[in-house]
């Protein structure tokens, strides 16, 4: 008798695989005849092979139990039972630029807009670590992101916006902690219970060693603090998530899906066994571990990647690591549509593209999602193009109706079959992985950043002989295309008014008691089981800056760099 | 005719600025292409730069830059080249940036800008046509 659910019996099977093979021989071959298909073979953007059609016997070997129901291992199905008909994902838009202060009014435009969860872009030197009077971060001062120096910046950017009812992403790595130290230094100010603040802050530094490149610290250190952040947040933030682990970054550097799923994964491994280490049970943590991904232009390849992500991440957790909690299990994470694939030329074809990117992310069942905007092949977005950007998720959300179904694409014969083919490769890899001695020497060797490296370069090519159409690019191209476009502008004054701030900050402040926690902190660092937090949190409160933290521990820990590949 | 020294290229990053997806792609099809290509690696300054271009006395500086510092960055590294006496290292541009500051950064003097999306083989045609228009050393 049949096992499956309503696929034929082993006879049906049979008599399906001699019908394919008729109709091959009968029904195509006639049809090539007149008219040979548009290309020799056909393949996912990562490259895996696809079929004429797929039939119930692409799926016959997958067990049931592979598939499962939404919310119930192995999660492939989703992270929970019933998905967006109890609440749809978060829309939330990532903002950043200039001050605090002038963050904070894009933030209240978007709330004002429908927004339902708030995201932060940081400038470059508050991602790396500098003050704003850095020599090193001329002309770039609140440019790509909000700067922030001290906690008075970050009281500014969330002035009049209460974090116990909004969950709120900080998407900055190498200075993570610090940054998550004046948040909670912050809350604290405001009387604010931690068990009462949602939200998220990246701290994914292994990522950016093989792919942001945004860094300050050699590996070990980094990956402590890591560990801190994760190991502080399980004890005293109930609900928050003390690391987005990212394969974002890794895509838009140039690996393929099946890459971006498998490296995220190895990074995983790697921050487990080291909160592991220091002493917590797996089920302590895990169930504040969050995710963060691509939503690339491959629409069901992209379904497949999270859904083979959800049920590879269940199996690690589970078989690896010995998780016994459901919600050690389940994966959640936030999508980003491709910034990749944002063209200058004829630059409004990008909401379509992004419109597409967006939906991929909800059959995938994505917990929180961010539009980009489509002028972001300029520079960052206008308020216009995130309003547009947002309104395209509010079409998907509210108009398509494909949020009425958990896993609408479940049991599709391909769909499934792609799934059970991106698991099989995720794991190759992360054997591979542990077979160089684990993500933090493959890293060391360079090894992710080469793959990613040999895939940029492979996608290049690939376009540039027009095997990989890009409309208004390589493909529908107009002679003219150049567009009268207003973009975002940038205040030449920002870098100014936020020296001031923090010269101000400096000169109100106790110094003597920063100096005397800035000893406290050297000490702690060099204390490598002690829990990094508490004095960063205490320092944050005293208003040191970010530059004065991160110059003291560069002291004592050095810095990192790295020989290119290429 | 004698064979023509290989073109020399110094490719580099300037700030704080991460992105080396498309500065690798550059470097690997300048090197495909039979160029001698040096990559600087993340995170220089425009100091750095100037005086690794003037040791290996390259034909082409080329700078990528993706994090909107180009209107800071360039100017300084004209004045440095200036200064060092190196004019003659014709100075690329890479990256993401406004067509208005493109234009504008041409005027100050940096002898292309090739920006996103523009095909390996256009990079590598570019590079040889400002060496060949330059003319001998």
């Amino acid at each position: 008798m049949t096992e499956s659910h309503g696929n034929p019996d082993r006879h049906g099977l049979a008599a399906l695989a001699g019908r394919l093979a008729d109709w091959e021989a009968d029904e195509v071959a006639r049809v090539l005849e007149r008219q040979p298909e548009r290309k020799a073979d056909y393949r996912t953007a990562s490259g895996l092979d696809l079929k004429r059609t797929y039939t119930a016997l692409d799926v016959a070997e997958i067990p049931l139990e592979d598939i499962g129901l939404p919310g119930s291992y192995p999660y492939t199905r989703g992270p929970y039972p019933t998905m967006y008909r109890g609440r749809n994902w978060t829309m939330r838009q990532i903002a950043g630029f200039g001050t605090g202060a002038d963050t904070n009014t894009r933030f209240k435009y978007l709330l004002g807009q429908g927004q339902t969860g708030l995201s932060t872009d940081f400038d470059m030197p508050t991602l790396m670590g500098y003050d704003s009077d850095h020599p090193m971060c001329h002309g770039e001062v609140g440019r790509e992101g909000v700067a922030v120096d001290t906690i008075d910046d970050v009281e500014a950017l969330f002035d009049g916006i209460d974090l116990r009812t909004i969950s709120v992403s900080l998407t900055i790595n190498p200075s993570a902690w610090i940054l998550y130290a004046m948040y909670i230094a912050l809350a604290q100010r405001r009387g604010y219970d931690l068990d009462a603040l949602s939200g998220t802050i990246q701290a994914d530094i292994l990522k950016e060693y093989i792919a942001q490149k945004e860094w300050i610290f050699p590996i070990r250190p980094s990956v402590r603090l890591v560990r801190d952040c994760i190991a502080y947040g399980a004890r005293n933030m109930r609900r928050y998530n003390p690391v987005n682990i990212s394969g974002y970054h890794m895509s838009e550097a140039g690996a393929t899906a099946v890459q971006e799923a498998a490296f995220t994964m190895a990074t995983t491994i790697a921050y487990v066994e080291e909160v592991i280490a220091a002493g917590l049970h797996v089920d302590e943590f895990a169930p504040r571990l969050s995710f963060f991904f691509v939503s690339q232009s491959d629409l069901f390849e992209e379904v497949a990647k999270f859904r083979a992500l959800r049920r590879v991440y269940a199996r690690i957790m589970k078989e690896r690591f010995g998780a016994e909690k459901p919600e050690s299990m389940r994966l959640r994470f936030h999508a980003q549509t491709a910034a990749a694939t944002l063209t200058k030329p004829q630059y409004q074809v990008n909401l379509m593209r992004t419109a597409f990117q967006a939906l991929a992310a909800v059959l995938g069942g994505c917990q929180s999602l961010h539009t980009n905007g489509m002028d972001e092949a300029f520079t960052i977005p206008t308020e216009e193009a995130m309003r547009l950007a947002l309104r395209t998720q509010q079409v998907i959300a509210e108009e398509t109706n494909v949020a009425s179904v958990v896993d609408p694409l479940g049991g599709s014969y391909l769909v499934e079959s792609l799934t059970s083919e991106m698991e099989r490769r995720i794991f190759e890899i992360l054997d591979r992985v542990d077979d160089m001695g684990g993500t933090i020497q493959a890293i060391e060797r360079g090894w992710f950043q080469r793959e990613i490296a040999d895939s940029a370069y492979d996608q290049a090519i690939r376009k540039a002989n027009g095997e990989r159409p890009v409309i208004g690019v390589n493909t529908f191209v107009e002679a003219d295309a150049d567009p009268n476009i207003e973009t975002h502008p940038y205040d030449p004054e920002t870098e100014r008014r936020q020296i001031d701030n923090l010269r101000r900050t400096r000169a109100e402040r106790d110094n003597a008691k920063v100096a005397a926690l800035l000893d406290e902190l050297k000490r702690v660092a060099g204390n490598e089981g002690e829990n990094i937090m508490p004095i960063t949190i205490a320092l944050a409160d005293a208003r040191a800056s970010m530059g004065e933290i991160v110059e003291t521990l560069r002291g004592l820990w050095g810095s990192y760099g790295e020989t290119p590949v290429f | 005719m004698a064979d023509q020294p290989a073109i020399r290229v110094l490719i580099a990053k300037v700030g704080l600025d991460g992105h080396d997806r498309g500065v690798k792609i550059v470097a690997r099809c300048l090197r495909d292409a039979g160029m001698d290509v040096i990559y600087t690696g993340l995170h220089k300054t425009p100091e750095d730069v100037v005086r690794a271009a003037v040791d290996e006395d390259v034909d082409v500086l080329g700078i990528s830059l993706l994090s909107g510092a180009h209107m800071t960055i360039f100017p300084r590294v004209i004045a440095l080249l200036e200064e060092a006496g190196a004019s003659d290292i014709m100075l690329v541009g890479g990256g993401v940036m406004p067509d208005e500051d493109a234009t504008a950064l041409r005027a100050m003097g940096v002898a292309e800008l090739l920006l996103q999306d523009t095909p390996p083989d256009a990079i590598v045609a570019a590079i040889r046509r400002l060496v060949a228009e330059r003319g001998p050393r």
